[in-house]
């Protein structure tokens, strides 16, 4: 042996065989590297020690053996949930969250107070995390051709891709993304442009909205005039939105001022139906009205072929705003918002990326030859293609298609190679806010399945296999050790909010002509573009305005609709260009004449068939344009059902949503109970005594903006089952918790009201005296509990519930005896509940025991004010929901029930209910009607 | 119809006391039953199997698997339960009541009213079990001492309810046994094989007819009379305050006592009748159930059926003077909502089509009286499943308002009742005397003397 000898294994090695080198890549990654330099004494040493080590482990199984939790880890204590902060995507973009874990697992989401996207709200989608990570319908393995495989097999299949793609320079590959803010994502495709110059990025955002982001400040604004942007429903910056304009809109004594909100939309949406002034348009004329509005900023009147409602609308929002002066926000018009000046700054939108085009240019560039492997790691681009673009056809061309998908969409079916995706929860990843701010994901469970993050497979395409942490920390080097801990461990990386750009100048986009009917494809609010259609919660989960569950429906105006001779639930064929589409109508009251709506995200196959209910919107869609015109409806005379949890909308001159102007409220604080006698005040029954807590609960109509993530906050937390859509038909959806929407006036312009349902927990409870079995009683902190265990499902409680607030488990909504995954996701504090027994809000009484434990373990006497937060409390946006113990003078919901606004639904039936409203102000201009 | 004569007698012809015995004993101790009461007995059969059937789903799949859901959380298990429970009121009426009053044309058709009745609250007794999400503790109702520290809130009228339904039961039971004493005594000494006559015998409790049995006989058998006659108003009193008691519209009303006894009454009639007029034929036993009965009957239906007529003006009525926004409405979805139909149907049979009654004539013309009968207790259904649904399904709050469906469980538990009490009816009538042989024989004795 030579002193300067090589040392060599094997006759491969040493003749440095390329194959045997790509199979250590593939094989041990991690060696690859020590391969790559000579080899000294010391490391033969090693290699040699550790090669007898390894032979006389060659004869141990994988461990398969259960430990006993003899040494409990430590700070962990079985019972008690522990919370790690992270970040969930909503289309692309981080909304912090807490996710709160027993034993391990992922139970609730709440918002994490610090990010600036949640601000400790979240919404209907981030609830649903918990049971999407538990879908027994995941892709469980990576497969091949439909063959389930190894990730060593992929990972030897991408070695030799990477190979060929070093070698061509990246040629001939794409790499397809969905809407990202990750400053991973894009280091690491960066690296890949880098080290394959070829590669070609494409990137498919069928819900995106191009230009930068308007971020509004509502504190300082007086008046708000939004053109079309639902900047409390849509956006990734919602929940802030709507908790700054709540703070801006609240009351609670005359003489406090109120933000006056103008809104003018193309489809109903949670804006407009919190507007003070609502203007409907047909999508079409928008650019004719944003000219209308700039022009009547400048004193002209607005244009005449405008309809007479929407001049109006025009006029008034244009007075308001020149009244405010820098005090006037539009939300939609970047041109009408320079002309104002008023609290926005603009910022470069955190999902901007540069890439070579979208899916269109991809299939394009496919058909030509150019590309011919493609990893795509968007949500299913095939089921989401606009028609037209046959984007199937094309991706069959592919020689190669990578699918990164979580589940068996309809891309998945044309994949060669089908890669089981991580969920949220259990990857290292990060993402960006509205304002930017950037905040890490951190894993919460190992995966479940053979699942891998994007940012795994982007690293091994870069050859750079590590730690799944790896890529994520790499981006955020800058960060020492101890303030990487503190960003994981907040949730939000500090200072990385976008810095303001200058305003956007955009000429208003010219006028089109309408004709024919316009029609908007829209996300479903929960579904999106089908990302979540997976999941039963979200399917089952009404939507704000229609209240429809598992299904959507073309949504058409009322007057439409008569001259058609249609109704809710007939079929009518929409034509467009050639292309038809069969789908039932849903008379939609505030839906401008002449305009369409019908949202994505449904009729699409899936794992579960069951689940591809309603019709799928793509098939109308165009590359690039969600707003069409110039469609055609005929009626077919089939109907189909379109199910709803809510069957009758107008309140019948009872006002269970009692309401004031605010100039009304001012003159006279009494204005909203106005034609409500006061309540009675005798009753039969003693008066309960409450020695210690003596909880209550107020709404505040004014603040909530019927978003629904209350409704899906209760439902995670107190494991409240979906049914499924046969039982929804028949009445038996299970929500403790509803939000009621009432429509006030014309069909074509009403008013629309929210109204948040959870048991009132009423004093003189009206299903106490008449259970049989003693299963509903009062508590000692004035709870209306329900016992499981006692109860034998007469339903009488509910028959003699004036709310109609209580649930009954119709049929086995829990199967005990069928292990299945979902059940990982429950809440273990909450009982589960049996077939035929009644179940009903708790006030979380789970949380108040816990709050309660917590009291008397510091050796206190009384639960601290705010130490019980409800779940639906605590996801509110606009914290329209206030808790606490009414025996407490200085309770927040104490001050609530203080304000004039208060008042006690049906109380005139004299139940007393724990569960108060704050009458709904608007603050219409002087002299206006509507 | 030309030879009506002005007033039907309770019997016609002059048999002897041996003569009926013979003629009603016979029926039963020949058993040689004509075939068409084989293949009615066949066909009841089949819908008692669909019953079990229907109850075995209801009880493994749960009781979402009828038309049930919320707001309306009750449905058939309850309108099927108060109407077979007011079916069973016309049995005590007639053994009860007219005992006491003396009406001598009740003695031929007391006993089968009397089975009719105990048939039917045993119908009845399913449904409040079958409406349970968890029907497997219905016992928890009793007030029985145990160790899960379980007791029945008094407060609740389905606790009421469950005591009265207990005692009327019993109640009935035991009229109906006593009054059969003397029967089985006859149809013991008139059975021809061994077996019969054991099993008569021992029923029969060796009764010998001396005057020291009948004084004791007429003792007790006045005393549960008695005894009965507060049950016809209570029983369906106490039904009734299962809604009176409830705050929705449409059940929070006083009315509904009253109104839910003559419903009873009402229906139980209806049911008498329907039974009555093809027994009477088919069992050739026209002399001794003879029109006189059909006709009082019947009068007594226009009777029921006005109170009936009246309690509904006066619901409506008093939503409407009631001012309340939430009762006015529910009157008017009533009359115009999802449940129209139901409502319609139901007036034009309950308060239409009794009208007929009126005419002589239709009385005693015996096809239009069946299908009258038939109709009064369709539409006695249709008002206690209307009552039952539409006050919750338009509450308080219009958000929560909603309908339920029938479903195929619906139809068949209630048929399957249905066939369950022709069943036991067609037992009855093979096993025992179906007419009461001692009263009737007393009445010819009576009528021979004068």
């Amino acid at each position: 042996m030579s002193a300067t000898g090589e040392l060599w294994r094997s006759l491969e090695e040493r003749a440095d065989d390329p194959a045997l080198r790509r199979w250590i890549d593939a094989e041990f990654p991690a060696l690859a590297e020590g391969l790559a330099g000579a080899v000294d004494r010391r490391q033969a040493m090693k290699l040699m020690g550790a090669a007898l080590g390894l032979s006389g482990m060659a004869g141990l199984a994988r461990a398969d053996e259960i430990v006993p939790w003899v040494k409990q880890p430590e700070m962990t204590v079985p019972g008690v949930p522990r919370h790690y902060a992270t970040v969930l995507p909503s289309e692309g973009y981080g909304i912090g969250a807490v996710v709160q874990c027993h034993e391990g697992r992922p139970t609730k989401v709440e918002g994490n107070p610090d990010h600036p996207s949640s601000l400790g709200a979240s919404d209907a989608v981030m609830q649903a995390a918990c049971l999407e990570l538990f879908d027994p319908e995941r892709l469980r393995a990576p497969e091949r051709g439909g063959r389930p495989v190894g990730w060593a097999e992929v990972a030897r299949a991408m070695v030799a891709w990477r190979d060929r793609l070093g070698e061509a320079g990246g040629a001939g590959a794409a790499l397809l993304v969905g809407p990202e803010t990750s400053p991973t994502l894009r280091r690491q495709i960066a690296g890949l442009k880098r080290l394959y110059p070829a590669l070609r990025v494409y990137r498919h955002a069928p819900l995106r909205t191009p230009g930068p982001l308007a971020l509004p400040d509502f504190s300082r604004a007086t008046v708000a005039v939004s053109l079309d942007s639902d900047v409390l429903g849509e956006g990734p910056g919602r929940l802030a939105h709507a908790r700054a304009s709540a703070d801006a809109r609240r009351v609670r004594a005359p003489g406090d001022g109120m933000l006056r909100l103008h809104a003018l939309e193309t489809t109903p949406t949670l804006t407009g139906a919190k507007a003070d002034h609502r203007a409907a348009l047909r999508v079409s004329l928008v650019p004719l009205a944003e000219r209308a509005l700039l022009a009547a900023l400048d004193g002209a009147a607005p244009d005449a072929n405008l309809p007479a409602s929407v001049r109006r609308w025009v006029t008034r929002a244009a007075d308001d705003l020149r009244a405010a002066g820098q005090g006037g926000l539009v939300l939609g018009s970047p041109a009408a918002q320079a002309r104002v000046g008023g609290p926005v700054r603009y910022i470069e939108a955190p999902d901007a990326m540069e890439v070579d085009g979208d899916l269109a240019d991809l299939c394009e560039a496919i058909r030509d030859g150019t590309t011919h492997a493609l990893l795509s790691l968007a949500f299913d681009p095939i089921g989401t293609a606009p028609a037209g673009l046959d984007a199937g056809e094309a991706f069959g061309a592919l020689d190669t298609l990578w699918h990164h998908a979580a589940h068996r969409d309809a891309t998945a079916r044309m994949a060669h190679w089908l890669l089981p995706a991580a969920h949220p929860f259990e990857a290292w990843s990060d993402a960006r806010g509205h304002d930017g701010t950037a905040a890490i994901a951190q894993p919460l469970i190992h995966p479940l399945f053979a699942s891998r993050s994007a940012h795994q497979l982007l690293a091994e395409l870069a050859g750079d296999v590590t730690h799944p942490k790896a890529p994520v920390r790499a981006t955020w080097g800058d960060l020492d050790d101890r303030a990487w801990l503190e960003a994981v461990q907040r949730g939000t990386v500090e200072d990385t909010a976008f810095a303001a750009i200058e305003p956007p100048r955009p000429a208003p986009p010219a006028a089109t002509t309408p004709e024919g009917f316009d029609l908007s494809l829209l996300p479903d609010p929960w579904l999106r573009e089908g990302r979540h259609a997976q999941s039963a919660m979200l399917q089952e989960l009404p939507r704000p305005l229609t209240k429809i569950v598992w299904g959507n429906a073309l949504q058409i105006a009322p007057g439409d609709a008569e001259r058609l001779g249609v109704e809710t639930g007939d079929i009518v064929q929409v034509t467009a260009d050639k292309i038809q589409l069969d789908a039932p109508v849903w008379v939609m009251p505030g839906q401008p004449a002449g305009s369409l709506t019908l949202t994505l995200g449904h009729g699409r196959a899936g794992p579960v068939s069951g689940f591809a209910r309603g019709v799928d919107g793509f098939a109308l869609m165009r590359t690039g344009r969600r707003h069409l015109t110039g469609m055609t409806l005929s009626p077919t005379g089939r109907r189909a059902p379109v199910l709803t949890t809510q069957h009758h909308h107008a309140m019948e001159g009872r006002a269970p949503v009692r309401r004031a102007t605010l100039a009304a409220f001012t003159d006279d604080p009494r204005a909203p109970h106005a034609h409500h006698p006061p309540p009675p005040e005798e009753s039969l029954y003693p008066d309960w005594d409450y020695p210690r807590e003596s909880w209550g609960m107020s709404i505040d109509l004014t603040a909530c903006i019927g978003c629904m993530a209350c409704v899906s906050a209760c439902a995670a937390e107190n494991n409240t089952p979906s049914v499924g859509p046969e039982e929804c038909e028949r009445g038996h959806e299970m929500h403790w918790l509803r939000v009621d929407r009432y429509y006030d006036g014309p069909p074509e312009a009403p008013e629309t009201l929210f109204q948040p349902v959870p048991c009132m927990h009423c004093e003189k409870a009206p299903c106490e005296p008449v259970c049989p079995v003693n299963a509903t009683v009062h508590t000692h902190d004035g709870l209306n509990a329900q016992i499981y265990n006692r109860c034998i499902g007469t339903r009488y409680c509910s028959q003699n519930c004036p709310y109609k607030v209580r649930r009954f488990n119709f049929r086995s909504y829990n199967d005990f005896d069928v292990p299945d995954l979902g059940q990982n996701a429950k809440n273990p504090d909450v009982s589960m509940r049996q077939r035929g027994v009644m179940e009903k809000c708790t006030y979380c009484v789970q949380r108040i025991s816990a709050a309660r434990i917590a009291a008397e373990v510091d050796g206190s006497e009384e639960i601290a004010e705010g130490a019980v937060v409800t779940a639906c409390q605590q996801a509110c946006p606009t914290q329209a929901i206030t808790f606490g113990d009414l025996n407490e003078p200085d309770a927040a919901v104490r001050a609530e029930k203080d304000s004039p606004l208060n008042y006690g639904l049906l109380e005139e039936l004299n139940t007393r209910p724990r569960t108060t409203y704050l009458a709904a102000l608007c603050n219409p201009a002087e002299g206006g009607d509507g | 119809m030309a030879d009506i004569p002005e007033r039907p007698p309770v019997m016609r012809g002059h048999p002897g006391t041996r003569e009926i015995s013979g003629r009603i004993a016979s029926i039963v101790l020949k058993g040689q039953m004509p075939r068409f009461f084989w293949l009615a007995f066949l066909a009841a059969f089949l819908l008692v199997l669909v019953l079990f059937t229907t109850v075995a789903w209801l009880i493994t799949q749960g009781v979402g698997t009828y038309g049930i859901n919320i707001p309306v959380a009750w449905g058939t298990m309850l309108s099927n339960f108060v109407w077979w429970v007011g079916i069973g009121h016309a049995g005590t009426l007639i053994s009860a009541v007219l005992l006491l009053f003396r009406q001598d044309w009740r003695a031929s058709v007391n006993r089968f009213a009397e089975a009719m009745t105990l048939f039917a609250v045993a119908m009845a007794a399913l449904f409040p079990i079958l409406h349970l999400g968890r029907p497997w503790f219905f016992y928890w109702l009793l007030p029985l001492p145990n160790t899960h520290m379980h007791w029945p809130q008094w407060r609740s009228p389905l606790v009421w309810d469950f005591a009265a339904i207990a005692t009327y039961g019993t109640v009935s039971l035991l009229f109906w046994y006593i009054g059969l004493v003397p029967d089985l005594a006859v149809l013991r000494d008139r059975a021809k094989n061994r077996a019969a006559q054991l099993f008569y015998g021992i029923l029969a409790l060796g009764w010998r007819g001396s005057a020291f049995h009948w004084a004791r006989f007429d003792a007790v058998y006045y005393l549960l009379a008695v005894l009965a006659t507060p049950l016809v108003v209570s029983v369906h009193s106490i039904v009734s305050l299962d809604f009176t008691y409830g705050m929705a519209p449409g059940y929070h009303s006083t009315i509904f006592p009253p109104y839910f006894v003559a419903g009873a009454l009402y229906s139980g009639f209806a049911m008498v009748l329907t039974i009555a007029i093809p027994l009477r034929r088919l069992f050739r036993v026209e002399d001794l159930i003879t029109k006189r009965h059909i006709d009082n009957g019947a009068k007594i239906m226009i009777a029921a059926g006005l109170i009936v007529a009246y309690g509904y003006a006066a619901e409506f009525f008093f939503a409407w003077y009631s001012g309340n926004p939430a009762e006015r409405m529910m009157a008017w979805q009533r009359l115009v909502g999802p449940y129209a139909p139901f409502f319609w149907v139901m007036l034009a049979c309950n308060v239409g089509v009794l009208q007929l009654l009126w005419f002589r004539r239709v009385r005693l013309w015996m096809p239009a009286l069946f299908v009258i009968s038939l109709l009064i207790n369709l539409g006695m259904w249709l008002e206690r499943y209307v009552i039952v649904v539409t006050g919750p399904s338009t509450g308080f709050l219009p958000a929560a308002w909603g309908t339920q469906s029938l479903q195929w469980v619906d139809f068949g538990v209630f048929f399957g009742t249905l066939g369950a009490f022709f069943a036991l009816m067609f037992l009855f009538l093979r096993i025992l005397p179906a007419i009461t042989i001692f009263e009737v024989g007393e009445l010819a004795d009576e009528r021979r003397e004068a």
